[in-house]
């Protein structure tokens, strides 16, 4: 957004509803400090116009939903999706192919991020007679690269084309759960703002077409043809995305996984180990990373997507024995899933609300909050 | 039998017979977090389990990323 402002973009609208939290400024560096508990979209606002102080601001300070969507992209040439779920993701994408705008595409996590241009023109078409060819002849035309050729012109594909069905809910984290090298969102955002100021000038080739993989640890970029699918459905109207990508379904089956679970306090759990109390095992849930900045003494550690994929049950119960189990992450919703799942399993157990960052508050200070 | 096929650059040998999805599966890949470009084309999901591999396959598996 910043590179944007800073190349003349006379117009930037923001939609988000989110105030900025400290935890957000390793990655979102358009806010400073001193904004933390505000609103994003203000705070974004700011910066823009210290940088260019005649770039029009609109702050849309809502959630961008089924209802709204068409209204708030409607007047605007360009939409840039940076958003963090998929429901979200989908309803861009299907948005922009009903106005007609070009999405630049970005998506980050950990070390990876994805970057390409959506619903533009600019796609990859197969020679004349491909269909006709035997498998030996395409073969040779693949390695000689003349399987594919680039028409900058022809309709290009869109999010659809790429994932047609959306991942089941809870199998991908988000950022915020599973962690992201700060510098990978300047990467990618780079690249959009990039794309976002081709298509503005109408110069070079854009993404269209292109799916950029860049692996950060290795410091790789691969690059993925993208063309659109023959069989995919027409999106006609914007649809309950919610639906689509089954969160509600998937929220429903967790809480009556979760209903009657029992839970703690960490002042709790703080008497419970002051006691000297045996007849417990505290397992906490996080990610390894994160244990090593702050931890609850005692605590065992087998990670959620260990517990979900089936591999950290039987830890749990190995660690278990006889003794009656409690479980923390950082903040008590990790653990209340990893709960559910063990139920599932036929092992009960108590969430501690809060986790590490009650225990940080109310127990120790000296434990860092993060 | 073994055959080797290209997988995001690398060569990798599987099982005669094996579909794109058992691929998958045998690399430890969850099917339904990915997306994959087979021989050039991106492939929908629905046909990965009739897709018998082939020697010198050329595949590019791409992981659904969401973050933002």
């Amino acid at each position: 957004m910043l590179y944007l402002a800073a190349a003349g973009v006379g117009r930037i609208g923001i939609v988000d509803f989110d105030v900025v939290d400290s935890s957000n400024l390793q990655r979102q560096i358009i806010h400073g400090t001193s904004w933390v508990g505000k609103p994003k979209i203000e705070s974004a606002k700011a910066r823009i116009l210290e940088i260019n102080p005649f770039c029009q601001v609109d702050l849309h300070e809502t959630r961008f939903t089924s209802e709204n969507a068409l209204e708030l992209a409607r007047p605007y040439d360009i939409v840039i999706d940076g958003t963090d779920n998929f429901p979200t993701r989908y309803l861009v994408n299907d948005t922009c192919v009903l106005l007609g705008k070009p999405n630049v595409y970005g998506s980050i996590f950990r070390f990876e991020g994805q970057a390409t241009v959506f619903n533009h023109k600019g796609t990859w078409v197969r020679p004349d007679g491909w269909a006709e060819l035997s498998r030996e002849e395409k073969k040779a035309l693949r390695e000689k690269g003349q399987d594919w050729f680039y028409d900058a012109e022809k309709p290009g594909p869109n999010y659809r084309d790429l994932y047609p069905d959306p991942p089941p809910p809870g199998l991908v984290p988000s950022c915020a759960e599973g962690g992201v090298l700060g510098v990978l969102c300047g990467i990618v955002g780079g690249i959009q703002a990039t794309e976002a100021i081709k298509i503005i000038l109408g110069q070079g080739t854009t993404l269209s077409g292109r799916l950029v993989l860049y692996d950060a640890l290795n410091m790789k970029f691969r690059e993925l043809k993208l063309q659109t699918n023959p069989d995919r459905p027409v999106i006609e109207k914007l649809i309950d995305y919610e639906e689509f990508c089954g969160v509600p379904q998937a929220k429903a089956a967790e809480k009556e996984a979760q209903a009657g679970m029992a839970e703690m306090t960490v002042t709790e759990l703080k008497a419970l180990i002051d006691s000297g109390a045996d007849d417990f095992v505290l397992v906490d849930v996080r990610n390894p990373h994160e244990v090593e900045i702050a931890k609850i003494p005692g605590s065992v550690l087998i990670p959620l997507p260990d517990i979900e994929n089936g591999n950290g049950v039987q830890r749990v119960k190995d660690a278990m024995g006889n003794k009656r189990l409690i479980v923390h992450c950082k903040a008590g919703g990790r653990s209340a899933k990893a709960l559910g799942v063990l139920k599932m399993n036929g092992v009960e157990g108590t969430n501690v609300i809060g986790g590490t960052l009650a225990w940080s508050r109310d127990v120790d200070a000296s434990v860092p909050e993060y | 039998m073994m055959i080797e096929l290209r997988i995001n650059g690398e060569l990798k040998t599987c099982a005669i017979g094996s579909s794109l999805h058992d691929l998958l599966t045998q690399l430890g890949m969850n099917p339904q977090l990915v997306a994959v470009e087979y021989n050039g084309e991106i492939l929908a999901r629905s046909r990965w389990t009739e897709t018998i591999l082939q020697a010198e396959d050329c595949l590019e598996v791409v992981t659904i990323v969401g973050g933002g």
